[in-house]
């Protein structure tokens, strides 16, 4: 495979993860503009644990993910008691916290950034995203999914039918911390470098608006979107490589994603993936059996 | 003297970031929509007004005088603002029959967001451009403490802003309408108020305010970036929070607020910690006192 369609691979994998990091609490109808809080203290864990403690990589990059994941179950009690707007903006500052807080480490790095030796490549990164699919795509077909689902659809309704509201939605915020925690490891271990410039606040309005692009109904949305956000710009600028005619597109292309989600949220608000149109277009559960 | 000065330097900042405040509240007050578009609305003006000023190779360098230069900027951000409302708004209210419940409009506007910013990338690159000032002097000494001027102008403009804008609310017909609106736009529909001519006007109001500021930025500071309203919107977002959402002396006196911790900040532990103070202070007073630091009641009942 040759270098530039491997790294375009490691890319969609790491944003494929990250993706699902804000798909669990969108499931649940928590909107997390926040998602580069949780990247950078995954990263940052990991990265600091595997080039400063020498710590390989396999560990390093669950430590990372714990640590995001218990960074985001301590704060998603204090989050929840947030709704709406607050709750958008309260993630928001949770994120600069965060970033705030990796400045000054200096054995981090601070402003300059951490650089790490470790790499984390293919091998490492695709597996993780698929895994990372399997698990969210499991975890929605459990009880717990279904409670999920219902307070996606209905807050008042799930509460009145005995769903928990505040554990659903702590594990559903934790579990995407954790997630998030995972992208930020491979992050920095594929490209040997993190800093808070980089995954700032626009990292986490580009990713929880590809998220919502694809949509937050099924498993299945925030994988089209990320495979749209990696792939589309990515065709352009490629595009506009190969024919000089098409420059235009060099600087625009993240302007078709901005019109694709202006025109989305007007026409198709659920998102590209429903949960109808998996049901249409997939046989049912049983229903062979019936037949 | 030198605590004294860095109390002005961040009151100076602060009125910059207290114009832009003051349009993030007016829209979620009005509306209970956080408009994120308003950074490129700020940027918009700063960089129009910078390409029309300047003459150059680049797009739109006609080398203008910098005060109808000024005014194209101004228009050319309230124009992009119409047509924020006319595609996330006005579409959504005429759509799904309400436009404030959901989170479509927010999304819509980061759409909205990264269009605009990238239309300017390609339109100007994104490396920082030299902003000719148009005056020789930008500060001025009294008694020892130096005030920028363009600062001072803002400040001064954000105050009697709001005043007016307090005035037209309280004590004029639109005023109560645009009062009714924010109270419940579906009763003030039946009272016989025009929401859809109504509401397009708070949408002028945030993109002439954003577009003041960006331009009086885009003076003190001297540069213009495609994303130069990026880190300033979000500090106005905090400062917005910290006067309780919707609520305009509040987003002014929370403007302040912000630009005074973070110079107080930066000058006594160094610039690397200015992100702790204000977005600590702002996630306390999300989760502790979600109505900020005046004692506001919830978004859409007496707010002004």
């Amino acid at each position: 495979m040759s270098g530039y369609l491997s790294s375009l691979l490691a890319m969609l994998s790491i944003n494929v993860v990250i993706a699902y990091a804000v798909f669990m609490p969108a499931s649940a109808g928590l909107l997390n503009l926040g998602v580069a809080g949780f990247v950078l203290l995954g990263a940052y864990t990991a990265g600091g644990l595997s080039s400063l403690y020498e710590l390989p990589l396999a560990p390093a990059l669950l430590a990372g993910a714990l640590m995001s994941g218990l960074v985001a179950f301590i704060i998603s009690f204090a989050i929840l008691r947030t709704r709406g707007i607050y709750m958008v903006l309260a993630t928001f500052a949770f994120a600069e916290v965060v970033a705030g807080v990796m400045l000054n480490i200096p054995a981090l790095g601070g402003a300059a950034g951490l650089s790490v030796m470790a790499y984390a490549g293919l091998p490492v990164v695709v597996p993780c995203a698929v895994g990372t699919v399997i698990f969210v795509a499991w975890l929605m077909r459990t009880r717990f999914g279904l409670s999920v689902r219902a307070l996606h659809d209905d807050e008042s309704v799930a509460h009145l039918f005995g769903v928990h509201l505040r554990m659903t939605q702590v594990v559903a915020f934790t579990v995407g911390g954790a997630i998030g925690g995972l992208g930020g490891g491979l992050l920095v271990h594929q490209f040997n470098f993190i800093d808070v410039q980089s995954t700032g606040v626009l990292f986490s309005i580009y990713v929880l608006l590809y998220v919502l692009m694809g949509g937050t109904q099924t498993v299945w949305g925030p994988l089209f979107g990320a495979l749209f956000f990696t792939l589309v710009p990515e065709a352009l600028r490629k595009a506009s490589e190969l024919d000089p005619s098409l420059k235009f597109l060099e600087g625009g292309r993240y302007m078709v994603f901005g019109i694709a989600v202006v025109l989305l949220m007007m026409f198709r608000p659920q998102g590209v993936i429903t949960r109808t149109m998996l049901e249409q277009w997939l046989p049912r559960r049983g229903a062979r059996r019936q037949a | 003297m030198q605590l004294l000065q860095q109390i002005v330097n961040g009151l100076m900042l602060g009125g910059i970031l207290a114009f832009v405040a003051v349009a993030f509240t007016l829209t979620i007050g009005m509306l209970n929509f956080l408009n994120f578009t308003i950074p490129a609305l700020f940027m918009i003006a700063g960089m129009v007004t910078w390409a029309l000023s300047s003459a150059g190779p680049h797009w739109l360098g006609l080398g203008w005088h910098w005060v109808p230069a000024a005014a194209v900027g101004i228009g050319a951000a309230v124009l992009a603002s119409l047509l924020i409302e006319r595609f996330t708004y006005r579409y959504m209210k005429t759509r799904f029959g309400d436009a404030t419940e959901h989170a479509l409009p927010l999304v819509s506007s980061l759409g909205f967001l990264i269009i605009f910013e990238h239309l300017a990338v390609s339109l100007w690159s994104s490396d920082p451009q030299r902003f000719e000032l148009p005056f020789k002097i930008t500060t001025l000494e009294i008694g020892g403490l130096m005030f920028g001027i363009p600062h001072l102008i803002s400040l001064t403009l954000a105050i009697v802003l709001v005043a007016i804008l307090k005035a037209v609310l309280e004590r004029t017909r639109l005023g109560r309408a645009l009062r009714g609106i924010a109270e419940n736009p579906n009763a003030s529909s039946l009272m016989g108020i025009e929401v859809q001519r109504i509401v397009p006007l708070v949408f002028v109001i945030a993109g002439a305010l954003s577009a003041f500021a960006g331009i009086l930025y885009a003076v003190s500071y001297g540069t213009v970036t495609p994303f130069m309203g990026d880190a300033i919107a979000t500090d106005a977002i905090a400062g917005m929070v910290l006067g309780g959402l919707g609520n305009i002396w509040g987003a002014i006196a929370g403007g302040l607020l912000v630009g005074l911790v973070k110079v107080l900040a930066i000058s006594t532990f160094g610039a690397e910690i200015e992100k702790i103070p204000v977005w600590g202070l702002l996630l306390l007073i999300l989760i502790v006192k979600p109505t900020g630091l005046f004692g506001q009641t919830q978004l859409g009942k007496g707010k002004f």
